[in-house]
């Protein structure tokens, strides 16, 4: 299992109902159903995930997640899961009101921008990174609103929201003492764990 | 002759079971004694486990799969996703196919003989609904020593059948697979029906349905209501590439067949007035119009799967447009606020409604997917 979702199935209580937004193949649902009783649903719109997901029996949805979450009702859940996807949204904000809305916590994990290895390649090299966590040219990406640790935090702050884990990831996915120190930016995955205000 | 390919599942027999125990209907006539003819493929397992049953559409029927004998022209309906190594995978599963009862191709219905009056029902054949066929589907499954299906699956109104399965047997269903269906008909798919009813009875030649009797078939209006029906099974952009504007001849300024399109839809017309029986068409068309599994919870649809137990397949198609994406919406929508398992593909195709009877790779690819997790959850060999 890839490291950020190896650190969320930790994160994840025993019998929790979850919606994973963007659930690729199903890989974190169906070890959450396994190994905890988590029951719920992914939303995915690409083929080959949404057909893995099916074909190992995660329930998932064909859903464009740039709908919102409308035929979710609110705090119908107890956790929504979105691994990788908010740098590809229209509106993240929006989006993070939305997750907010249908469960009273949220993890999101997304590549954070202001990664040391980024800075070298926009402050030396003077072109967008390009880099694992961020394959794609500036042209075709689908990362439309990249942001960085720090930005994320303050979005939280400014919406009354509580944090309550954060993590980091770096190309081996493994914690180290620097990026615990300078998450900004020794941090190449950011991993938020957020709950509403009230409710921590 | 054809060769019949590797992965077909071969000659096919229908075969008749009958019943006589009365079977109430939800129009409060009963029908005393019916027979029902269905096909099977594949093998049923010495526990039971590897059943999956077929529910038709409007004017589908118990031949699915395979040919009846080695030059029939055409295979079953449902022959690209049945048979050895297709997505319903006849190695593995059991398949039943049946015809419904008010059907025309062998089952009781308005050909049939009336007991009690000695001469075919016609018009007075009880109307069906959705429920009643998911009834006497069960009994059929007694008959067969199935006390639970793997998997019900049907498109269209083949779909609402399994939407009933899971809702009246809830314990004699597996998994359901709903295809380019819809848990309620809107106005406007009522209106098309009504169309359809009112080109066939007033057709001079329907007789009030007793045409029988009269040694005529209502042609015209049987025809009508096909052409009517085969525009909202397919696409504007399927009608558009496969006969776009072209013609069969030079423009004769006059209303014969000028036409691509309109020499296909008069010949689909033709065809399906002489081998369908109007007075099933018209009673299919109300069991279409009547099923409203929400309508007894006051349209609340979650409240009124509370009795479902089994994990669904929803699977919508881009262009249907007589049950579009939206309609399966509903129903998905419905199962999570339900809390159901449910899992949902909405397939791009440009065919329209009838895409459902289509091979095409990501619709193929899901069905199949779900047909394996089916395998396994009931434990089949090789799974």
């Amino acid at each position: 299992m890839r490291a950020d979702l190896k650190l969320i199935h930790g994160w994840v209580p025993e019998g929790a109902r979850v919606l994973d937004l963007g659930c690729g193949d199903g890989t974190l649902l169906d070890a959450l159903a396994r190994d905890k009783q988590v029951t719920g649903y992914g939303l995915e719109i690409d083929p080959d995930g949404l057909t893995a997901c099916v074909t190992r029996g995660v329930n998932v949805i064909e859903q464009n997640l740039d709908e919102g979450l409308a035929n979710f009702d609110d705090n119908a859940y107890d956790l929504v899961i979105m691994t990788q996807a908010l740098q590809a949204l229209r509106r993240p904000d929006l989006m993070l009101d939305e997750m907010l809305r249908v469960a009273g916590e949220c993890i999101i994990t997304f590549p954070n921008f202001a990664y040391w290895r980024h800075r070298m390649y926009l402050g030396f090299k003077g072109y967008m990174p390009v880099s694992k966590s961020l394959p794609h040219a500036w042209y075709d990406t689908p990362n439309i609103h990249l942001s960085t640790f720090n930005d994320f935090e303050r979005l939280c702050r400014d919406k009354g929201l509580i944090i309550t884990d954060q993590a980091v990831g770096n190309g081996a996915h493994k914690a180290h003492w620097s990026s615990r120190m300078w998450p900004n930016l020794f941090g190449e995955t950011a991993i938020f764990r957020v709950s509403r205000s009230g409710n921590a | 002759m054809p060769e019949l390919d590797a992965d077909s599942v071969g000659v096919v027999t229908p075969q008749t079971a009958h019943f006589d125990d009365p079977l109430a209907l939800a129009c409060g006539k009963t029908l005393p004694s019916y027979s029902l003819v269905y096909e099977t493929y594949g093998t049923l397992n010495a526990e039971g486990t590897n059943a999956v049953l077929i529910c038709h559409a409007l004017s589908g029927h118990h031949h699915a799969a395979g040919r009846h004998h080695e030059d029939e022209r055409k295979p079953g309906w449902w022959d690209a996703h049945i048979g050895p190594g297709k997505s319903i995978d006849t190695n593995r599963f059991f398949v039943v196919s049946l015809n419904n009862l008010g059907g025309c191709h062998g089952s009781t219905g308005p050909l049939s003989i009336n007991p009690e009056t000695g001469r075919p029902w016609g018009p007075d054949f009880p109307m069906m609904t959705v429920s009643d066929w998911v009834h006497s589907q069960a009994r059929l499954a007694d008959r067969l020593g199935i006390d639970c299906f793997a998997a019900v699956i049907g498109g269209s109104l083949g779909g609402m059948q399994v939407m009933q399965w899971a809702l009246s047997y809830p314990e004699r269903i597996a998994h359901a697979g709903v295809i380019a269906a819809t848990p309620r008909l809107s106005a406007q798919n009522i209106a098309f029906n009504e169309v359809a009813r009112q080109a066939i009875r007033s057709d001079p030649d329907f007789h009030d349905g007793w045409y029988g009797e009269h040694d005529t078939l209502p042609r015209r209006g049987l025809k009508l209501a096909r052409m009517i029906g085969h525009i909202t099974y397919l696409s504007e952009a399927a009608m558009g590439s496969k006969f776009g504007r072209d013609l069969r001849q030079d423009l004769g300024f006059g209303y014969d067949v000028e036409f691509q399109v309109e020499s296909y839809l008069r010949y689909q017309g033709d065809t399906f007035s002489e081998s369908f029986d109007a007075n099933t068409y018209l009673l299919m068309t109300k069991a279409l119009d009547y099923f409203d599994p929400a309508a007894s919870q006051g349209g609340d649809l979650a409240a009124a799967l509370a009795p479902a137990k089994c994990p669904f397949l929803v699977v919508s198609f881009s262009t249907d447009w007589r049950f579009p994406p939206w309609r399966s919406r509903e129903l998905v929508d419905a199962l999570v606020r339900a809390d159901k398992p449910v899992s949902y593909a909405n397939i791009d195709s440009p065919h329209g409604h009838d895409a459902f009877l289509l091979p095409e790779p990501r619709y193929q690819a899901v069905f199949a997917g779900f047909m394996a997790r089916v395998a396994r959850d009931q434990q089949l060999e090789g799974s």
